[in-house]
């Protein structure tokens, strides 16, 4: 699905991302940890073609596919879905709005005709019941007076929909309330599939006892310092990061 | 990648499908300006007597005047002795208009521009007056209007035929002396469409006017007045487009609407003049005087604009609230890109007791472009419990263009509630790199950020044009993806 390669990434001068190797599978789900400030959300970001960052070195692939010299539109045509750590307020244009724009440009895109009204307000109805929202939130402006939480779930309802092959979700977790964190959780379980695949950006250990990941990676300052299973969530839980920088940093 | 701030300023690339010029036999004056042309143009419009006068006393005063420099905009200085104040499609003879006599080519502009005007292909629900450079060269459905009483037709013709109405009421809520264009206007104007609504009719049809400038060198000074007797209703719509030329044209026009006692006037305009090219070179100079005065108890003017065109808009269309419960409204979307400019906004003076005024403006700069909102509202002593609210909003898309605001709020009766909200925002790089992450192109994202910011003010337009107004913002902010 997605094969990361010695990726390095600047800001302006400033290197963020340096040398981060990744592979993920079809079906997998990745979960990747780290300090504030690590890169977390800039390898989401280059893997989603926002503006304003240097690819200095290295490669991304998906699909079989070069990445990096796919427009973003294209990206979420062909599959790659990021639920924003910080999702954005679109004042005046609905939730329901958005999501048959970015329904249809995707089918568009595949060679589908544009969604029927009733199909679509089907399957709308059938999300919003799976994340147990309010359906007024498909009438109201997108994420406009929603509260953090709110607007983590309505990324997920998105993701939901528009149903993508590999889903980025960074900091899905930070919040959401404890019920809530089970309805997501749960929602994106629905998700899972042979053929889709996940890269949790994720703080906590709490997430992943509801979404269980194949992988754990761990990044720092810019490079992934240890990869393992499930487990390794459970010791930086218990000691934290300072041991793998320490290491880092004697290497 | 997504679109940088660079690139947002280059999404906004404007394509003007109106801009073709229709070739053909004119009657055109020379250039230039004085007495005889008045002269000229009054016979050759065949008017009364009474309105050379007013034409000529209108003249005198404009030459005192000096061209106003209070507005947020910038031009050189126009020579009125340069441009040409009648130009027409050369007819036979003069006498009623049939379509056989039209020139055929002015009938395919008209197609062209969406607005067949031939029996069998008008659109129906909707009479038309096409005004053509200085005449107006067909209206349709004025038979059947005539059956229910209603009169449409050129102000031209209306000078001819209606005489007593016209001394009645034109220049009564405009006067010639009302400012610099509006005398100017009244010296020169040479159609525009006129309307009187009779007591208690609902009018059957929407009305409208379609001004095409075509000739070059040309002012086109358009006059309209609707007049909606008690109880009666009625909704007009206007819509404007010229040539692309690399000089600039005036169009300067009066409006002036009254409304009876119970009797409500919609007033749409979809104005899409040229507004120039990308480095503003051309476009159309829209000066406007547009004012409603609802003199009956209960009555309501509503205006709707939707600005997406000329170089430089310059206008406030705005209502005397006369009588009492009286209710006056102002929506406007107002659109600059390039290096347009607008200042635009409303007036609202309450008099009458009760009265109440809505003013929603939403203006939205792109590239170079400067936006005004002016706006005043003015509660007289007489009006109580007189109530306004306002609402005024900015769109900035890019990083080079510009939104001003200038609220006058003038009350002098106590119990009057006047409300005003004012906002500014960007179109933000996380926005749009938002939808394009959902599937969106930068384009379609940009286009339906700015359909939903204006979502109030096209909710107000009747439904065809408000679907005619989302294409063409859309197509106003066309261009090319980063
Ligand atoms: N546009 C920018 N200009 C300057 N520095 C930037 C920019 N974007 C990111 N950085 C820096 O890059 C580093 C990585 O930021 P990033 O947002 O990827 O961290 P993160 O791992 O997601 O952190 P958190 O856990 O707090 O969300 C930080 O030091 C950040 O300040
Ligand atoms: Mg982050």
């Amino acid at each position: 699905m997605l094969s990361i390669k010695n990726l390095h990434v600047s800001v302006g001068d400033k290197p963020i991302l340096k040398g981060i190797n990744l592979e993920i599978n079809d079906g997998e789900i990745h979960a990747i940890m780290g300090p504030n400030g690590s890169g977390k959300s800039t390898l989401s970001h280059i893997l989603s073609g926002k503006s304003g960052y240097t690819v200095t070195e290295g490669s991304v692939t998906y699909q079989g596919k070069d990445l990096l010299e796919m427009p973003p539109e294209i990206r979420a045509r062909e599959g790659v879905f990021l639920a924003f750590q910080y999702p954005v307020e679109i004042p005046g244009v609905s939730n329901i709005y958005l999501l048959k724009a970015a329904l249809n440009s995707i089918r568009k895109h595949h060679g589908q005709s544009e969604v029927d009204a009733m199909d679509f307000l089907t399957l709308v109805k059938g999300k919003v019941r799976l994340l147990e929202m309010d359906e007024k939130f498909l009438y109201r402006a997108v994420n406009e007076g929603f509260s953090g939480g709110e607007k983590k779930r309505n990324e997920i309802l998105q993701m939901a929909i528009l149903e993508p092959k590999l889903c980025i979700l960074d900091e899905t977790d930070s919040g959401l309330d404890i019920d809530a964190l089970k309805i997501v959780s749960e929602g994106v379980n629905s998700l899972r599939s042979p053929d889709r695949s996940f890269v949790m950006v994720t703080h906590y250990q709490r997430l992943l006892d509801y979404i269980k990941p194949d992988f754990v990676h761990v990044l720092a300052n810019g490079q992934i310092v240890k990869s393992g299973g499930a487990e390794l969530a459970l010791e930086l839980e218990e000691k934290g990061y300072s041991w793998l920088e320490d290491a880092q940093a004697a290497a | 990648m997504s679109a940088s701030a660079q690139e947002i300023n280059n999404l906004i690339n404007q394509e003007y499908k109106q801009g073709f010029v229709t070739e053909l036999e004119t009657d055109t004056f020379p250039p230039g300006l004085d007495d005889s042309v008045i002269h000229k143009l009054s016979k050759i419009k065949n008017e009364p007597e009474f309105m050379l006068e007013y034409r000529l006393k209108a003249f005198r005063h404009w030459q005192t005047l000096k061209s106003p420099e209070w507005a947020f905009v910038n031009f050189d200085p126009i020579d009125y002795q340069s441009i040409s104040y009648y130009s027409a499609p050369k007819r036979k003879e003069d006498g009623p208009k049939s379509l056989d006599e039209i020139d055929p080519q002015v009938l395919e502009a008209y197609k062209k521009l969406g607005i067949p005007l031939d029996e069998q292909e008008r659109l129906a629900g909707i009479a038309v007056d096409a005004v053509f450079d200085s005449v107006s060269v067909a209206t349709t459905f004025k038979g059947k209007l005539k059956d229910v009483g209603v009169i449409f037709c050129p102000i031209s013709e209306a000078l001819r035929d209606h005489p007593d109405l016209i001394k009645q009421y034109l220049g009564s809520v405009v006067p010639h002396t009302d400012n610099y264009f509006a005398a100017l206007n009244a010296a020169v104007f040479t159609d525009g469409s006129f309307v009187y609504i009779p007591k208690g009719v609902r009018c059957p049809m929407e009305l409208s006017t379609y001004f095409r400038i075509n000739a070059a060198n040309t002012g086109q000074f358009e006059r309209t007045l609707i007049i909606a007797d008690e109880g009666s209703h009625v909704s007009y719509l206007e819509g404007c487009t010229a040539p692309m030329r690399d000089e600039n044209q005036l169009h300067a026009a009066v409006v002036e609407l009254i409304a009876m006692k119970d009797a409500v006037i919609k007033y749409s305009t979809v104005q899409n003049w040229y507004p120039g090219d990308k480095n503003g070179l051309g476009g159309i100079y829209n000066f406007v005087t547009k004012r409603a005065d609802c003199r009956g108890d209960n009555s309501k003017v509503s205006w709707t604009q939707v600005e997406t065109g000329s170089a430089i808009t310059w206008k406030y269309p705005s209502c005397i609230l006369t009588g009492d419960n009286a209710v006056g409204e102002f929506y406007s979307v107002a659109l600059t890109n390039n290096y347009q400019q607008a200042d635009t906004g409303t007036k609202m003076i309450h008099i009458g007791k009760n009265t109440r005024s809505t003013i929603v403006s939403k203006g939205i700069s792109a590239g170079k472009a400067q936006n005004t909102y002016r706006g005043l509202v003015k509660v007289l002593k007489s009006a109580e419990n007189a109530r306004n609210y306002t609402q005024c909003d900015s769109l900035l898309v890019g990083d080079q263009c510009g939104a001003h605001t200038f609220p006058y709020i003038e009350v002098k009766q106590p119990s009057a509630q006047v409300e005003h909200e004012a906002t500014t925002s960007k179109i933000s790089e996380d926005q749009l790199f938002f939808c394009q992450q959902r599937g969106l192109s930068a384009e379609d994202a940009v286009s339906m950020i700015v359909n939903g910011f204006c979502k109030e003010v096209f909710k107000e337009l009747p439904m065809e044009f408000a679907v005619e107004a989302q294409a063409l913002l859309g197509l106003s902010l066309e261009g090319s993806v980063g």
